[in-house]
């Protein structure tokens, strides 16, 4: 049972209740004060706290595993191994991949996209192809684009997005048309926390045969995702939005096209032979996978994915809903605060403006109270430019957050207002 | 409670409230656009100088009130000095702001209103928010008419 792009199920499906006192104790960096108060943290959509599992995950492997993977036949080399191709499955579940071969690793979310955008893309585009993308998107699937436009001659479009931050769907149906050949959205958006409806989306962008690529850094940690229920062609996610390290991601493609691909970068493990007259490339995934990789983040990911699992998405799901609809009342009601992003179907970001106080004003003094939120364009200044801002404070949960966090955070933007009164 | 009053003095509260000299300069004989790309805040420096002497200084823009603040009391304050003494100024602006707090250059005492930032030296995160007016005046003086950042 998976609802990779619709609301998050009821609350009635959830088994046992959810501790997130207990939750919290899994996280040693939420014992920390900052300026003498308990830290509250709230920039998760930039990047998410580390369990215990995942950090020993890693500590682990460098004790007593460490060595390079598939050439060695020492014992520590074959355990290696079996640990990050033990990842590959475990991430081959997580998104509901049909085989693990259909899971590359990668350094990011950014590269999984710049990977599909050289590898992919750019050997087939031709000039007056199309790809399609739209407003909301973060940076890292703005630009991989932009560049492989250069680089064919191939057009960019971008489907535009109403005042509440939702994608407006006529209008992207309207933008695809036979020169599409390739579709990239983001599930959730990073600055508006809008939920895609990308199992739509897919359907119909596959209706003109484009090829679809679905952005979910920021799904990952907040909804239960199913690339094979969504039909998408590629998608990407980073792990250290996950609560796994930084500096590891994974890129589903669908088989047929990562077989068909080119390689992405030359070196080492992504070949079977070489000799200066011809180079024999590996199999897939290994063909994306030059250089000896990010071995302990991957076993880290892996071990984040094993956490969430652990919890349930669907629980974590039902349970930063409620705590993000607290969020949105308790700050709402703040006078003079503007929230950016409105979409019926949200998960975990709360974008806000307190009057005409510039968001690093805001992000100082709320930092100087423990709290941790991010200010700036967030790396989507298109969004920004959409309403007509440069910034945005942004206030973004995740499983560990609870509701006296958020009545600090909302103690704390009333502070906001007083200082600049 | 929390104390913000290093940073936001009331000087500085009152200058982004207020700001001085927020105007276009036509004809300014030196301009020069500044850009932080940590937060997309975008001012523009307009000098006249004649002979040695910077006559007027303006700016436009929007920033955070630390880049607000900033740019008003920099534009009053080299008002009236030759073109080698603001850039001195810059200097020492730059080393009061960046300085560790137990040198002698965190002492703020000796430059008059601008001293009311000595305390953005604490917000590590806020020192370019205080710096780019001054770079983009830098950059106006030895008219670089590209767009400096404070990266």
């Amino acid at each position: 049972m998976t609802t990779a792009s619709g609301p998050t199920p009821p609350a009635t499906r959830t088994a046992a209740p959810y501790d997130v006192q207990r939750i919290r104790e899994d996280f040693p960096i939420l014992a920390r004060e900052i300026n003498g108060e308990p830290l509250v943290y709230l920039d998760n959509a930039a990047t998410a706290q580390k369990p215990d599992a995942v950090i020993d995950a890693i500590c682990g492997y460098y004790r007593t595993a460490n060595a390079n993977i598939h050439r060695g036949v020492h014992r520590l080399s074959v355990e290696a191994t079996k640990a990050y191709e033990g990842a590959r499955c475990t991430v081959q579940r997580f998104l509901g991949a049909r085989r693990p071969e259909e899971i590359v690793f990668v350094r990011s979310a950014t590269e999984a996209i710049n990977l599909v955008a050289q590898a992919y893309a750019r050997p087939r585009l031709a000039a007056g192809d199309e790809i399609l993308i739209t407003t909301m998107e973060h940076h890292s699937n703005i630009v991989p684009w932009q560049i492989v436009c250069e680089q064919t001659g191939a057009v960019l479009r971008v489907a535009p997005i109403t005042d509440a931050g939702e994608l407006e769907i006529d209008e992207f149906e309207k933008l695809l048309g036979p020169r599409t050949r390739l579709v990239a959205v983001t599930h959730i958006s990073n600055a508006l926390g809008t939920v895609n409806p990308v199992a739509k989306l897919v359907e119909l962008a596959h209706r003109h045969g484009a090829v679809v690529l679905i952005d979910g850094a920021q799904a990952a940690p907040h909804l239960p995702i199913d690339v094979t229920a969504l039909g998408c062609d590629f998608y990407a996610i980073t792990g250290h939005k996950m609560f796994g390290p930084t500096g590891v991601g994974a890129l589903y493609g669908r088989y047929e096209l990562l077989d068909a691909m080119e390689p992405y970068q030359g070196g080492g493990e992504m070949i079977l032979s070489v000799s200066f007259e011809k180079t024999t490339y590996n199999h897939v995934p290994h063909k994306f996978e030059a250089g000896t990789p990010n071995i302990a983040g991957v076993i880290g990911m892996g071990a984040a994915v094993d956490y969430l699992n652990d919890i349930g998405l669907n629980r974590i799901g039902t349970y930063e809903q409620g705590l993000l609809a607290y969020a949105t009342e308790a700050i709402s009601r703040i006078p003079g605060v503007r929230l950016f992003g409105t979409a019926a179907h949200k998960a975990a970001v709360l974008s806000f403006n307190i009057g005409d106080v510039h968001p690093h004003d805001a992000g100082t003094i709320l930092d100087q109270q423990g709290i941790a939120v991010r200010t700036g364009h967030h790396c989507a200044q298109p969004v920004m430019e959409r309403f007509g801002i440069t910034a945005t404070v942004r206030a973004s949960i995740a499983l560990y957050n609870t509701h006296a966090e958020i009545d600090r955070l909302a103690a704390a933007v009333a502070t906001v207002r007083e200082v600049f009164a | 409670m929390f104390d913000l009053s290093d940073l936001y003095q009331e000087l500085i509260l009152d200058h982004n409230r207020s700001p001085r000299n927020r105007r276009r300069i036509e004809h300014a004989g030196c301009r020069a656009e500044g850009y932080n790309p940590l937060c997309g805040d975008r001012i523009t420096v307009y000098l006249s100088i004649g002979g040695d002497v910077i006559e007027e200084a303006a700016f436009e823009g929007t920033g955070c009130a630390i880049s607000t603040a900033a740019a008003s009391m920099m534009t009053e304050a080299v008002k009236g000095m030759s073109v080698a003494e603001a850039t001195a100024l810059f200097e020492r602006f730059r080393a009061m702001v960046t300085a560790d707090e137990d040198r002698v250059e965190a002492d703020g005492a000796s430059m008059g209103k601008l001293g009311a930032f000595a305390g953005v030296r604490r917000f590590p995160a806020r020192v370019k928010c205080a710096t780019l007016a001054w770079h983009t005046l830098r950059a106006a003086i030895a008219g670089d008419h590209a767009s400096v950042t404070t990266e």
